[in-house]
């Protein structure tokens, strides 16, 4: 018996090791070679847009741009969560970090914004296919289990240093919740609802957005909300390769062993984490 | 009368290797066989009929007897494996794409057994998804829509949601909402099913009324026989995928095509437990020797009936004469009715039960007398009433 295993295990060793890490670091070289082109192409264009907003943002007299939070947080979601606002908003302009506050903001806007942009027709094509939806969930699973880190390097080499790259990999981070809820928002519409805009003909695209879509929104903005606190869990993570803002406060706190400042910021992120959970949310309903 | 609607050798095969198993069914192989066999379920079976512009049409069967399926092959939302639908004389089983959203949209319209409603959409908007889908602009389709709600007898209501109204109500809407296209055909699985037994006959009778005022070419589905018989002008029986009897409801009634068909009207019959009493009809009659042949003559021309009972004094029966021979009577200048009184009609008591009646009516052309004890004529039996009577609809004895 132990001759057998000793056999095996014999005739395992002599399998060559599987060089993984190798293959990885060629791919890698490899696409960098011939992307670069275009990956840096792409990161431009984005860092005009980020930084574009980031500007506006800031330009903005801080009270002025307050105001229209509350008075948005009001209409949507009412009036405790407009006074919610109010205060937090308040508290970040008293602390004095409006500014980097701003820049996160920007950087979440846009992150979740091609989350959307990707991820909804994504969701809409896997409910739609069977096929996509089969190669879809892996991809997925693999990109919300595999550590931040592990992407975060390889995103250098093709977006440069600095706020793009953060996006992307905050984009990979948290695109997966609105791809899955899109998709099960969509498969959840009623049979005979679906039926129903058949028989009195309808095109695809009229059962898409007169039926499917408006019987999905609140499962399609659960996955939005998902997506904007997942994002907003990278600010950090995102900090370590050049993306300022509440992030890099952290960041340098961290590095620096300044808790007080450390700490400031983290309230902030939390602060700006809730008025827009509560926002989302209540667009949902 | 031109067919409005033909479908012609209907099968709709279930499951993802269709060829084998409708080879088999080709065969003549039945369908268990074909599933075990191939794993494909028949869902229909070779169905075949015509409907006529403004009929009613009542498919009916038991559960999963695949009545649902052949209404979705006719507006194509299940793709039959075989077989023509013809529309107007179009094939809509080969049409393009294109072409079977333009009729969907303006010549069938469908109702659904759970109404189907958008609970995202007030009852307006509801009724105005068919106008939507066309394009039409908002201020023309609200129109129609309102003019849709009004005749189903929800107008003020427009701007609820599904969810305040009840299940009546919303099947109203469902059913406004299929008449706002003003389709040529109306689809309707089961439409009354999930509505309770009460509310459910003052749909029918609403129906029936729309029904007289549009005359849509109607296809109905039920599994409720009474349903059947009340609703439809004409009712194919499905069974296992096929469709085992087509006929007018007396022809189901009094002679079923199949055991199964005599199955499922005995169950009625049962059900109710209705005698002669409850469906006959006032009798008219004349007394002997008291009216002349030109009075009986005139009342058989003003009811439009092909034979009079005769009675005496006190009512009792005697017999019954026909129009041609009073006519003859009358050509002759004879004044008595004696010579041409026949004592052979058919009689009855009151308290014969409903399914013996089909048995009399089966046999004879002219009605049934309901005679008591004493011989005493109380009513007559015609095929309508008692048809009518089983459909669950009292006959008022004097209007
Ligand atoms: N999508 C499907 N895939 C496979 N089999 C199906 C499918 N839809 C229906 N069937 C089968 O086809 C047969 C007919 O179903 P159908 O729904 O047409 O019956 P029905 O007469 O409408 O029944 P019910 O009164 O319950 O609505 C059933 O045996 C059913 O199991
Ligand atoms: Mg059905």
């Amino acid at each position: 018996m132990s001759n057998f295993f000793g056999l095996i295990s014999e005739w395992f060793e002599s399998i060559p090791r599987i060089p993984l890490a190798e293959w990885t670091d060629t791919m890698i070289a490899f696409l960098t070679l011939h992307l670069r082109g275009t990956t840096r192409a792409i990161s431009e264009v984005l860092q005009t847009y980020i930084v574009g907003l980031q500007d506006l943002l800031t330009i903005i007299p801080p009270l002025l741009l307050i105001l229209l939070i509350v008075i948005i947080a009001w209409r949507v979601a009412g009036k405790s969560v407009a006074l919610l606002s109010a205060l937090g908003l308040l508290f970040i302009l008293n602390i004095e970090l409006w500014d980097v506050t701003m820049q996160t903001l920007a950087m979440l806007i846009i992150a979740v914004f091609l989350c959307v942009l990707i991820g909804l027709p994504l969701g809409i094509l896997a409910a739609k296919n069977h096929t996509v939806h089969r190669i879809i969930t892996p991809i997925l699973d693999f990109m919300q289990t595999l550590p931040a880190f592990v992407y975060l390097l390889p995103a250098i080499p093709f977006f440069g240093l600095g706020v793009v790259p953060a996006v992307i990999t905050t984009l990979i981070f948290a695109m997966p919740p609105v791809i899955r809820l899109t998709n099960l928002g969509i498969k959840q519409v009623p049979h005979d609802l679906m039926e129903l805009g058949e028989s009195f003909g309808s095109t695809f695209f009229q059962i898409l957005f007169r039926i499917e879509l408006p019987l999905a929104k609140s499962t399609i903005f659960a996955g939005i909300n998902q997506c904007i606190m997942l994002s907003l869990s990278m600010v950090v993570i995102a900090a370590m390769i050049g993306a300022k803002g509440l992030g890099g406060i952290v960041w340098s706190a961290i590095q620096t062993l300044n808790m007080g400042m450390g700490f400031e910021a983290g309230v902030a992120l939390v602060i700006l984490a809730i008025i827009l959970d509560r926002i989302t949310q209540s667009f949902g309903r | 009368m031109e067919s409005k609607l033909i479908v012609q050798h209907l099968t709709k095969i279930y499951g993802n290797n269709t060829a084998k198993a409708y080879e088999m069914l080709k065969q003549g192989l039945p369908n268990d066989e074909i599933r075990k066999k191939t794993k494909q379920v028949v869902g229909v079976r070779d169905a075949s009929f015509a409907v006529n512009e403004g009929e009613c049409f009542v498919i009916m069967g038991l559960s999963g007897s695949g009545k649902s399926t052949l209404l979705r092959c006719i507006n194509q939302l299940i793709k039959p494996t075989a077989g023509k639908i013809i529309l107007d004389g179009q094939n809509l089983a080969i049409l393009p794409s294109k072409e079977l959203i333009e009729i969907r949209r303006k010549k069938i319209g469908m109702v659904f057994q759970r109404f189907a409603l958008l609970p995202n959409r007030t009852i307006v908007d509801n009724v105005a998804y068919g106008l939507e889908v066309q394009s039409m602009p908002r201020d023309e389709r609200y129109k129609k829509s309102l003019a849709a709600i009004e005749m189903v007898g929800l107008k003020g209501w427009e701007h609820y949601y599904p969810a305040n109204l009840s299940g009546g109500m919303q099947q109203r809407v469902g059913i406004a909402r299929a008449l706002a296209t003003n389709p040529d055909v109306l689809l309707m699985d089961e439409p009354f099913s999930a509505l309770d037994p009460l509310i459910r006959q003052d749909m029918q009778d609403e129906l029936l009324e729309i029904q007289k005022k549009l005359h849509k070419t109607i296809i109905f589905i039920t599994h409720d026989l009474d349903e059947a018989l009340k609703i439809g002008e004409r009712i194919a029986l499905m069974k296992d995928a096929q469709i085992v009897q087509i006929g007018e409801p007396e022809d189901i009634l009094l002679s079923p095509a199949t055991e199964y068909v005599a199955r499922f009207v005995e169950n009625v019959n049962r059900s109710k437990a209705l005698t002669a009493s409850t469906v006959m009809m006032k009798p008219r009659s004349i007394i002997h020797p008291r009216t002349g042949p030109r009075t009986a003559l005139h009342l058989m021309e003003k009811y439009g009936i092909s034979s009079l009972f005769v009675t005496d004094q006190q009512g009792g029966l005697i017999g019954y004469i026909k129009p041609e021979d009073a006519a003859e009577l009358i050509n002759q200048g004879i004044k008595k009715l004696d010579t041409i009184i026949k004592d052979d009609a058919p009689t009855t008591n009151l308290d014969t039960p409903l399914s013996d009646l089909l048995e009399i009516l089966a046999h004879t052309k002219i009605p049934v007398a309901v005679i008591d004890e004493q011989n005493i004529l109380k009513g007559v039996l015609v095929r309508g009433a008692v048809i009518a009577g089983l459909a669950g609809e009292r006959m008022r004895f004097d209007e």
